[in-house]
């Protein structure tokens, strides 16, 4: 596979402190590669979220190694952490738009954690996109006046605009219908191509599967499958 | 409004676009700020008009005088009085180029059956006209004749408009402690928080008034000091001069000054003045924090969103002062209008010198944006609580 972006070694994860402590991953191992969609799978309580929060630097790390974008976690403070988070993009399962903000305005959102820019290209970029998912007559809705999958998709949109170098997406077609489920992944997936975007993503969504560069299953906090996709076209990593 | 802030802000105003997503609770908080503001501003306004009135009777004089009172004065208006002869142990100090005795009293002036005010009385020596104020040199003649006075057509609780043109040829007349007075003339004074009106009078007709007064026992004394004499200088020689500890000399301003501080913070009507601004701001602050931190606690999903986005402390601080300062700089102004307008009530029905100056202004306005910021600086202590692990 191409150069891993995201290194695991030896992950283990614990909620809670002493007595009350559960340990929800254990032993994780995992490298995902430049530009490639990797999913992870498993039943509700198998870990998926809190694997994709870690690598995601929402969480802090405490045993193992999570290397990220050449950052090792384990130990990072704060600072390196929201760094770093601004190199990624996040899709919830809930859309998390800001209510009081117009669809284009959230899109912009996903630009400003930048910095000072020319707003007006800002709003060029966000509109750009949301007419690439659909929501070009939506530009000036607030998302309360927008349907669920209308929301979701600016919450794609404000993912995707600042061109991040990974997205973690938790069950991110869930509120999609069957179409603008597929043109989103579809969209993941050309990212992957076109700028190297890797795409790591929670989902059961079977159709979702077929575009996979990789399935990882979770059972109890553990990685008992690890196998190319249907749509892998490269070798998989040497096992770390 | 937006484009402009976004141009001001350089990023999209999320704080005034989440301040006018709920026009209710703006209303409240603009409302509860501009409740503040009054408040402060009346507090402010009695003081200023306090002090106002305090001052207005020292205006009666010549700036540029000494002015002898006894220790235990600390008012113009209090009943001590000193011996005259310390005017006459004054003039041997060569700077000074002369003096006059002035006579201060009080009392009641029932004016109907249920109308009375409290009237200053101040008794005036004939030689006091280049001691005093340069419009008060003319009329002070009038007073020559026994038994006239210049009264005060802003004094309150009396229908003073049969005075208002009083001549010494069509005096108006009135009584006062048992006496038939004529007013000869008018002065515009008006009350304060000590009285209600001042009245001139020849130092004769003043110790008719007061029987119980002497001219051996002033109030006051002022000095004249020749031009280009240091009245610093002047005063601390002419101490020297007087037994320890029995007169307090200063420039009339310098006693000004000292006797509106000593109104303001060592006499109860001060104290509360100022416990009442505290209040006021007080209020403000609790207002916009309840308002601030309930708009945080309604938006943790978004900010937490906006964390795991990767914004930083500072933006959220910029957001919650946004909404501070928008809060602070809208409220203001319609506290200003009630509070000027409540002025003019006050000083119509009561003749007390409150108004609106620039500086009280500008003062509650960055006190209101700071207090404001100092809520929103507490609000934020609400942010701990957006957590971006929790949101997925
Ligand atoms: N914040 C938390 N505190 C305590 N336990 C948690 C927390 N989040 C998840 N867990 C536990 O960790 C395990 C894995 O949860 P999660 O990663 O959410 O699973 P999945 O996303 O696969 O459904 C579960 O047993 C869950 O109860
Ligand atoms: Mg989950």
């Amino acid at each position: 596979m191409t150069e891993p972006v995201i290194t695991v070694r030896h992950l283990d994860h614990f909620f809670g402190e002493g007595e009350a402590s559960k340990q929800a991953l254990f032993d994780v191992n995992l490298a995902v590669g430049r530009g490639s969609l990797t999913i992870l799978m498993g039943p509700s309580g198998s870990g998926k979220t809190t694997l994709l929060t870690l690598m995601g630097c929402l969480r802090e790390v405490g045993s193992g190694s999570v290397m990220l974008l050449e950052h090792e976690l384990c130990g990072a403070d704060e600072a390196l952490r929201v760094d770093l988070r601004r190199r990624l993009g996040f899709v919830f399962q809930a859309h998390n738009l800001h209510d009081s903000l117009t669809a284009r305005q959230n899109v912009m959102m996903g630009l400003q954690v930048h910095g000072r820019g020319d707003p007006a290209r800002h709003a060029r970029a966000a509109d750009h996109l949301l007419g690439l998912l659909g929501l070009g007559e939506r530009l000036h809705y607030l998302p309360g006046n927008l349907s669920g999958g209308q929301k979701q998709r600016v919450a794609i949109a404000r993912a995707l605009v600042s061109n991040p170098n990974i997205i973690f997406a938790d069950e991110p077609t869930a509120a999609l219908d069957k179409v603008s489920g597929m043109a989103a992944v579809q969209l993941f997936k050309e990212l992957g191509r076109t700028r190297g975007t890797t795409t790591v993503m929670v989902t059961h969504d079977p159709r979702i599967l077929d575009l996979a560069d990789r399935i990882v299953t979770l059972e109890d906090g553990r990685i008992v499958r690890d196998h190319p996709g249907p749509a892998r076209n490269e070798p998989l990593a040497a096992p770390v | 409004m937006t484009a402009f802030l976004t141009r001001l802000l350089g990023r999209l105003p999320v704080g005034y676009l989440q301040l006018t997503h709920s026009p209710g609770r703006l209303l409240a908080a603009l409302a509860g700020v501009a409740f503040a503001n009054v408040l402060v501003f009346v507090q402010l306004g009695l003081a200023g008009s306090m002090a106002e009135s305090v001052a207005i009777p020292y205006r009666l004089f010549q700036p540029n005088l000494l002015i002898l009172s006894p220790v235990e004065s600390e008012t113009l208006t209090d009943a001590a009085t000193l011996p005259r002869q310390r005017l006459f142990q004054a003039l041997v100090h060569p700077d000074v180029t002369g003096g006059t005795s002035i006579y201060v009293g009080r009392s009641t002036w029932i004016s109907g059956h249920d109308a009375s005010s409290s009237i200053q009385f101040f008794g005036l020596a004939s030689d006091a006209g280049s001691f005093l104020h340069d419009a008060l040199a003319a009329p002070l003649v009038s007073l020559s004749l026994s038994d006239t006075a210049l009264v005060d057509t802003l004094t309150r609780f009396v229908d003073m408009r049969g005075f208002v043109g009083a001549t010494p040829d069509a005096p108006v007349p009135f009584e006062i402690q048992n006496r038939q007075l004529g007013a000869v003339g008018n002065v515009s004074i008006g009350g304060g928080f000590g009285g209600d009106g001042v009245f001139l009078v020849s130092d004769q007709t003043f110790f008719h008034l007061f029987p119980q007064r002497s001219s051996a026992t002033p109030s006051h004394i002022l000095l004249g000091l020749a031009p280009g004499a240091d009245p610093g200088r002047v005063a601390a020689e002419l101490v020297q001069l007087y037994p320890p500890d029995t007169v307090r000399i200063r420039a009339v301003t310098d006693a000004m000054a000292q006797e509106v501080r000593y109104q303001m913070t060592e006499r109860p009507t001060g104290l509360i003045f100022a416990f009442g601004v505290v209040i006021g701001m007080v209020v403000g602050i609790v207002i916009a924090y309840q308002v601030l931190s309930a708009d945080v606690a309604d938006h943790l999903r978004e900010y937490a969103t906006f964390k795991a986005m990767g914004f930083r402390q500072s933006f959220f601080i910029g957001i919650i002062l946004e909404e501070a300062i928008i809060l602070a700089a809208i409220g203001f102004w319609p506290g200003l209008a009630f509070s000027a307008l409540f002025y003019q009530t006050l000083a119509y029905l009561t003749n007390i010198p409150i108004f609106m100056t620039p500086e009280r202004a500008v003062a509650v306005f960055v006190g209101t944006i700071l207090a404001c910021a100092l809520s929103g600086i507490l609000a934020m202590r609400k942010l701990a609580a957006a957590q971006p692990a929790d949101l997925f």
